[in-house]
């Protein structure tokens, strides 16, 4: 395992190019993790169960984990870290930390992940439709409710609205 | 704000302190608004480091070779093959590191590798280092490790009966780690007057905590004879003890501990690990840092989750549902080793009497070794069980009774103020509140046992249960007078404040906390305060983050030093305004004259003169829960500062056929004391909700029996993330949730626990429900599809352990501390308790 070959190549991630040498067995979850040290991007199972790896590849989101680097080379790669405008959080980015969507945060970077791939090809989305695209993503911390009430903030304010969190959600009933 | 006059305040950490829990609303600034916390913006982008996150120049991977047997002895481990695998740097065996460590000081039943037993699968045998993740991998795999088999104990019926061969050479006899036996008041005479009797068995399985994080560690002995250990770990405070007491004698001053961000712990990352201290021992052995990461399987191992536990409860109640006797016995799993489980055994016992009056109560309670992953803490402690058992049956009660759930609840409300027969000290008590709230908000009375049916031909059915839980225990883990949490602020002459403290976010805020409220007292902006947490070598110790602890003892802490600075501020600015320091108002980023409000300066300008007075401006608060009441051997498990309330009606929709189910809408109501974060307390509610939800319908940390030439060898049924149902987006259900403030005099700003009660109710409103909706009692949790299923076929349309004489274990509990309740004129000792020998408070 360990005297592998190492191959080289060049990952565009985040709009950046990266050169990288790794082993070719590794998944794109380590190369990015290990070789590149973006260690937004996390890991709970490293069995395609948790949806903690999601990332981008030409907008659709994956799980790094189950996918070789290699298959990624040549493509459009998105991390978390590559969300924000340089130091302006995006609307989505926003809402999850008013309304405490990220708890721990450590499922965060994965959810962030397939909620902006959901909201880049559906502007409202109801609530099955955000079920349905985390589905794939445990949170142990959340319950999920402040999740699903962040996507919706932040497509509501994505399409221009004005809109506000109700009072139920953050004060309760 | 001026909120009380300082003068007035005692100049050491007292726990009768006003911690202004009588502050109106209206005058709070931050207290209670859904600020963001502390760290939100890194968590949203990915720049939340966690352990694994971390790499250093020249770090090795290590790995742990585990046990593949239940119970065996080691007769011989030879590593040279694996020692010379390209790569390889170091390995360590039992023999390296013999001094044995455990959280509690009772049970040091701990190696960091094991000695010369196994005790279940998956105890940690070898770890080896190297400077690739896969070498270390393949040199365990040529680690040679002789075993002899012993007799596996697979469960406490088993353990009970075979006192041989013991897993450990402690404990109370045989393989039973613990007996308790306390009684207060008169059973007897209890059950006399009860009009009503009901005894049924329980049987709670195991759950886990599942935190979405892997356990990792860094650890780093540098060439200056330090250590450092960063460690996602809920208890640096403690784990720098452990990494002392086996590292010995390197000194604990040279240990630095820094308890990074966790993601996720729910009670899972509260014991000190072997992985932590063989990563530590690697190090100093190596030269060079060393991480370990483990894999989601050994998660699984490391466990220290919900012990499995069976259960018999007798109640008896006058012919209006009041309890006059309760004679509870419990029967817990422990796993391998100790762990948490004293406690965890006492907690089964201790809080039943918290959320309702028990006028005579029984509490009889086993713990046993078995060859499984070691049980301990997970969020709600020891509690949710017997809460399952106690509001399954009080349910049955009020149906044997024809009286309605929720008003035999009311009518058996613990008083707010009052001390139970067990002595805990109950003070703010909103539990009345939550019943009422969410039994009007779920229209429990025009809809419970109405069977409605859903149009895919369901059954609706309601369920209602209540809980209490702690705001942190009232005693430390290891015996000492100290203070339970400390808190230093530092304020710079650029206006910055720092707040130091031992306190560990697991994902809670408690980071947060400390913002919030120096913010509140010293009128500035909680977002601009510089929070340094967690990190033995720089901040005081917190005794860290269990038992719902930190916004009480955290807060309290935080409370002092801030208005200790406040104070300073204040005499620096009198004199510079020449006003009475009493008369300053600190807020919105100013320091001003009440009655001339023109009159002031900023707060940077305040510190400025202030430190151009008294040079360095730095305070100190410190926190201790207030002595307990409870003085017999045993009760120092349940005191608390104070107890959170909670009431909730879970509606499911059954499938009369096949016994399938689902939750659609639950009301929660969680009295918190005060919210000092209205959006952050919600989601630690839903986050219950979910967790709770988990538990009710189908985890379970559940083992295989499988035979291994001629042994038994049991093996997690189902170590992975997919395997292990949990609930995903698609089972939450709706939530309507109820913030209950009945601010206790004990909390900051009157704040209680939030974030483990709501979980308790869970369980056992979902199985209440389900007999609202199709009559069957599933007395078992997981309440799975299955069991459901199973219950609508049975002739007593009941799914659960049997009532008769192979219910429960045989035991021979001895006899029982007798305790006077506070009615029959006790005071708090037990009047048959041989004399105790005094421990010398350190
Ligand atoms: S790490 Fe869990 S799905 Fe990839
Ligand atoms: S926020 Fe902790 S797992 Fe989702």
């Amino acid at each position: 395992m360990t005297d592998v070959k190492k191959v080289l190549a060049t990952f565009l991630v985040n709009g950046e190019p990266h050169e990288v040498a790794f082993a070719p067995h590794k998944t794109l979850l380590e190369v990015l993790r290990e070789e590149m040290n973006l260690t937004g991007t996390k890991h709970g199972c490293e069995l395609g169960e948790c949806g903690a790896c999601t990332v981008q590849v030409d907008g659709t989101p994956i799980l790094s984990c189950l996918s070789l680097a290699v298959d990624a080379v040549g493509k459009d790669v998105r991390t978390v870290e590559g969300l924000a405008k340089g130091s302006e959080l995006t609307p989505l980015q926003h809402c999850f930390a008013d309304l405490g969507a990220a708890q721990c945060g450590y499922c965060t970077p994965g959810v962030l992940m397939a909620a902006d791939a959901l909201l880049s090809c559906n502007k409202s989305p109801t609530r099955d439709e955000i079920k349905q695209a985390l589905a794939g993503n445990l949170c142990r911390c959340t319950g999920y409710l402040k999740i699903f009430e962040a996507v919706e903030l932040a497509a509501a304010r994505m399409r221009g609205e004005k809109a506000q969190p109700s009072k139920e959600s953050i004060h309760g009933s | 704000m001026v909120l009380d006059d300082p003068s007035a305040r005692s100049p050491q950490a007292k726990s009768d302190a006003p911690w202004h829990h009588d502050a109106k609303k209206e005058d709070l600034k931050h207290i209670g608004k859904p600020i963001r916390k502390v760290d939100a913006r890194s968590k949203v982008s990915g720049l939340t480091k966690f352990a694994d996150d971390l790499s250093m120049p020249r770090m090795l991977h290590m790995k742990l070779l585990r046990s593949t047997r239940a119970h065996a002895e080691i007769v011989s481990i030879d590593t040279a093959k694996a020692a010379a695998l390209p790569g390889v740097k170091g390995v360590l065996t039992g023999k390296d590191m013999p001094i044995p460590f455990g959280i509690l000081p009772v049970s040091q039943d701990e190696h960091a590798l094991c000695q010369d037993l196994v005790r279940f699968v998956g105890d940690p045998v070898v770890a080896i280092a190297a400077t690739e993740e896969e070498a270390a991998w393949d040199a365990c795999r040529l680690v040679d490790v002789q075993y002899r088999e012993r007799r596996t104990i697979g469960g406490v019926h088993e353990a009970a009966d075979h006192p041989e061969p013991r897993l450990h050479d402690y404990g109370v006899r045989g393989n039973i780690h613990r007996l308790e036996n306390l009684e207060f008041g008169d059973l007897a005479a209890g059950f006399q007057k009860a009009e009503h009797v009901r005894e049924d068995t329980f049987f709670f399985e195991g759950n886990t905590h599942l935190p979405m994080e892997q356990h990792a560690t860094l650890a780093h002995f540098d060439k200056d004879g330090k250590l450092t250990v960063w460690s996602s770990t809920q208890t640096p405070h403690y784990l720098h003890r452990a990494l002392a007491r086996v590292l010995a004698p390197l000194p604990a001053h040279h240990i630095r501990v820094v308890a990074i961000q966790n993601g996720g712990g729910f009670g899972g990352k509260s014991d000190p690990f072997n992985h932590e201290i063989c990563a530590a021992k690697m190090s100093m052995l190596t030269g060079r840092p060393v991480k370990i990461a483990l894999t989601r399987e050994e998660v699984f191992w490391c466990h220290r989750g919900r012990h499995p536990v069976l259960m018999r409860s007798k109640v008896g109640v006058t012919k209006t549902g009041r309890i006059t006797a309760l004679d509870f016995h419990s029967y817990l799993d422990g796993g391998a080793y100790g762990s948490y489980g004293t406690a965890s055994t006492f907690y089964t016992g201790a809080l039943q009497t918290v959320t309702y009056a028990v006028e005579n109560y029984h509490f009889r309670g086993a713990r046993f070794f078995t060859n499984k992953a070691p049980c301990g803490p997970k969020r709600g402690h020891g509690t949710p069980q017997p809460r399952f058992a106690l509001e399954v049956q009080l349910d049955k009660i009020a149906c044997d009774l024809g009286l309605d759930p929720a008003r035999i609840r009311l009518d058996n409300l613990a008083p707010r103020d009052s001390l139970t027969a067990n002595f805990l000290r109950i003070g703010s008590m909103g539990l009345g509140t939550c019943i009422e709230k969410v039994v009007a908000g779920s229209r429990w009375k025009e809809r419970r046992g109405k069977k409605e049916r859903t149009a895919d031909g369901r059954i609706r059915g309601l369920g209602l249960a209540c809980s209490s839980y702690l705001s942190g225990a009232g005693l430390p883990i290891y015996w000492n007078g100290l203070p339970h949490s400390g808190v230093q602020l530092k304020l710079d002459r650029s206006g910055l404040v720092t707040a130091f403290c031992g306190s560990t976010d697991i994902g809670q805020g408690s980071d947060s906390v400390l913002g919030w409220i120096i913010g509140e007292v010293l009128g500035i902006d909680p977002l601009g305060i510089k929070v340094v947490t967690s990190d033995t070598d720089l901040t005081p110790v917190d005794l860290g983050s269990y038992s719902s602890r930190v916004t009480v003892m955290t807060g309290n802490a935080a409370m002092q030093a801030a208005e200790r600075a406040r104070d300073i501020l204040a005499k620096g600015v009198a004199e510079k305004l020449g006003v009475p320091a009493n008369r300053l108002v600190f807020a919105d980023e100013k320091v001003f004259d009440a009655e001339d409000p023109k009159k002031g300066m900023t707060f940077q300008e305040a510190v400025v003169c202030t430190e151009a007075k008294f040079g360095t401006i730095g305070t100190v608060g410190s926190y201790t829960p207030p002595a307990t009441a409870a003085k017999f051997r045993g009760g120092g498990v349940g005191p608390s500062p104070s107890y959170s309330y909670s009431a909730a009606v879970v509606e499911v929709e059954v499938d009369p056929e096949t016994g399938v189910y689902r939750v659609p809408h639950v009301w929660m109501a969680h009295d918190i004391g005060r919210a000092l974060n209205a959006a952050v307390a919600m989601g630690q509610i839903e986050g219950s909700v979910y967790m709770g939800l988990g538990e009710a319908m189908m985890e379970e940390m559940a083992y295989r029996d499988r035979s291994h030439k001629g042994h038994r060898v049991f093996v997690h049924k189902i170590p992975s993330l997919l395997e292990y149902k949990s609930p995903s987006a698609l089972e939450m259900p709706t939530v309507t949730t109820y913030v209950v403030e009945d601010p206790d005099k004990n909390g900051p700003f009157g704040a209680k626990e939030v974030g483990q009660g709501p979980l308790l109710p869970m369980m056992p409103a979902v199985a209440n429900a389900i007999f609202d909706a199709v009559g069957v009692r599933v007395d078992e949790i997981p309440c799975s599809f299955e069991k459901v299923f199973a219950a609508l076929q049975a002739k007593d349309k009941r799914y659960g352990p049997s009532l008769g004489a192979d219910g429960v274990p045989t035991v021979d509990f001895g006899d029982s501390l007798k305790i006077k309740t506070p009615w029959q004129g006790g005071d708090g000792t037990a009047w048959n308790e041989p004399k105790r020998e005094k421990k010398a408070a350190k």
